[in-house]
């Protein structure tokens, strides 16, 4: 058993949700760099160079990348044999969202309820927390600021079995066309497939997640992943959605076993803004 | 690019074009879905907005708190499709410019034209960058609204591109059109 203090805990979120906000990570910055070098549309080129140089200006700390510094969203790994200590886990998740989004001057943009009174937290909280129990006595926490220009343009369908491949495809590429540039392209995507109603959005969101040159471990869906990007980029939405050949900087899928009559999807559309820092204690 | 100055009358706007490029100086007007909610409430009840609606310019933008020393914080464009129903009854009333990002339905673009006004876009999470072009702000209304209360900016070259313009173009159609006659797809 290893003990974990909440205060340890919060000072790590506190610092996720800073660096989160003023820095994209390596991967998804030099994917942008990369498809600027590849884009033959002047004006797709244009947009791209300042996205690049809003990068630039961010990672000096003044000015977060962008101003919607989203919904806070903290995946915990969590070693089933830590034992935290000084109050509630989700307190100290809490509180961290609270200091960080004080002290790195990130926008307050929670509403208490969401039908009536909509009235905001001003604090960003509270987060959403999914917890995972893992073997060992660490814990990963992953904070993913998701701002809703795009959370909005997100989508879940259950398909059915016979839908097959051409029926994933079809969803995918009716979910980015009909989104076009409301989220802010060029667009980071992950795909979920399987498990059942309310895991496939999550397994969408951590496809969203995953490195962007890391390929699915099975060849067939990291073909297919390279087929649906490939399809994606035709559409000509472009960065802005001013036309262009980056709609999307990458799309990556995650799978899991599912129900003999179903075959749920979900599409988690991102925009360029792909936020995301890890921390282990 | 071509430089506009505030305020943006019909005669300065009827020969912009969609895809055009504008360097836009002047005053705005933050507001996005709250501060427009209260705006058609308070003009429902017969009472003054906050600001005037002749020849304004709106931008749909909820900004990061300001930092100590700083004139303003981040504050790129949010989406714009949301103020929709709330558009066209102002367009109406005088207000000439939208400033935001994303689709516009049908009566939008048709208040646009029938108003010659404009809606322009700028780079969605591109808010460090813009942040740049803001001299001063200033709430002037709904402050218990946090980051959605109506904010006067000051903006010196602002870079803008037209979206909506008053004959009718949209550039979410045309660009992406002309991308894909040249990719020859």
């Amino acid at each position: 058993m290893r003990e974990l203090t909440c205060t340890a805990v919060s000072a790590a979120v506190r610092q996720l949700c800073i660096d989160a906000n003023y820095h994209l990570p390596p991967d998804v910055e030099a994917r942008i760099c990369a498809c600027r070098a590849a884009e033959p549309w002047p004006l797709a080129q244009a947009t791209l160079a300042t996205i690049e140089e809003n990068l630039e200006i961010a990672r000096k700390g003044v000015f977060p990348i962008c101003q919607d510094t989203g919904m806070a969203c903290v995946f915990l790994e969590v070693g089933q044999e830590v034992h935290f200590t000084g109050g509630s886990l989700t307190d100290a998740v809490n509180e961290g969202v609270r200091q960080g989004y004080a002290d790195g001057y990130l926008r307050k943009s929670i509403v208490d309820d969401p039908l009536f009174d909509r009235k905001n937290t001003g604090d960003n909280t509270p987060a959403v927390i999914h917890t995972e129990l893992v073997p060992g006595d660490g814990l990963k926490i992953t904070v993913a600021p998701k701002g809703f220009g795009s959370e909005n343009m997100c989508r879940t369908r259950m398909l059915k079995p016979s839908d097959g491949v051409e029926g994933l495809r079809r969803f995918v590429l009716e979910a980015v066309e009909q989104a076009g540039p409301n989220p802010c392209p060029p667009l980071v995507i992950g795909v979920g497939v399987g498990g059942n109603f309310e895991t496939v959005a999550l397994l969408a969101k951590k496809a969203m997640l995953r490195p962007a040159d890391a390929a699915h471990p099975d060849p067939r869906y990291a073909a297919l992943e390279q087929e649906l990007l490939a399809a994606v980029n035709a559409l000509g939405i472009g960065p802005a959605g001013y036309g262009g050949q980056t709609t999307a900087l990458s799309l990556h899928i995650a799978s899991a076993p599912t129900h003999i009559a179903g075959m749920p999807a979900a599409v988690s559309i991102c925009c360029h803004v792909a936020r995301h820092k890890e921390a282990v204690l | 690019m071509i430089e506009l100055h505030t305020p943006l009358t019909a005669e300065k706007l009827k020969d912009l074009r969609a895809g055009d490029r504008v360097l836009l100086s002047g005053t705005v007007y933050t507001a996005r879905d709250a501060a427009h909610k209260r705006m058609l409430e308070q003009l429902d009840r017969g009472e003054p907005l906050p600001f005037d609606l002749q020849d304004a310019t709106i931008y749909f933008v909820g900004p990061t708190p300001t930092k100590p020393g700083e004139r303003f914080g981040s504050g790129g464009p949010t989406t714009s499709g949301r103020m929709d129903r709330y558009s066209p009854a102002l367009l109406d009333l005088g207000l000439r410019a939208m400033i935001g990002k994303g689709k516009r339905d049908d009566a939008v673009k048709a208040a646009v034209v029938r108003n010659g006004a404009v809606y322009f876009g700028a780079i969605g999470g591109a808010a460090a960058v813009i942040a740049a072009c803001v001299q001063s702000c200033e709430v002037i209304a709904y402050p218990d609204l946090g980051p959605e209360a109506v904010r006067r900016l000051e903006i010196e070259n602002m870079e803008l591109t037209v979206i909506l313009d008053p004959v009718g173009g949209d550039l979410y159609e045309t660009g992406r059109a002309a991308y894909l006659q040249a990719a020859g797809k």
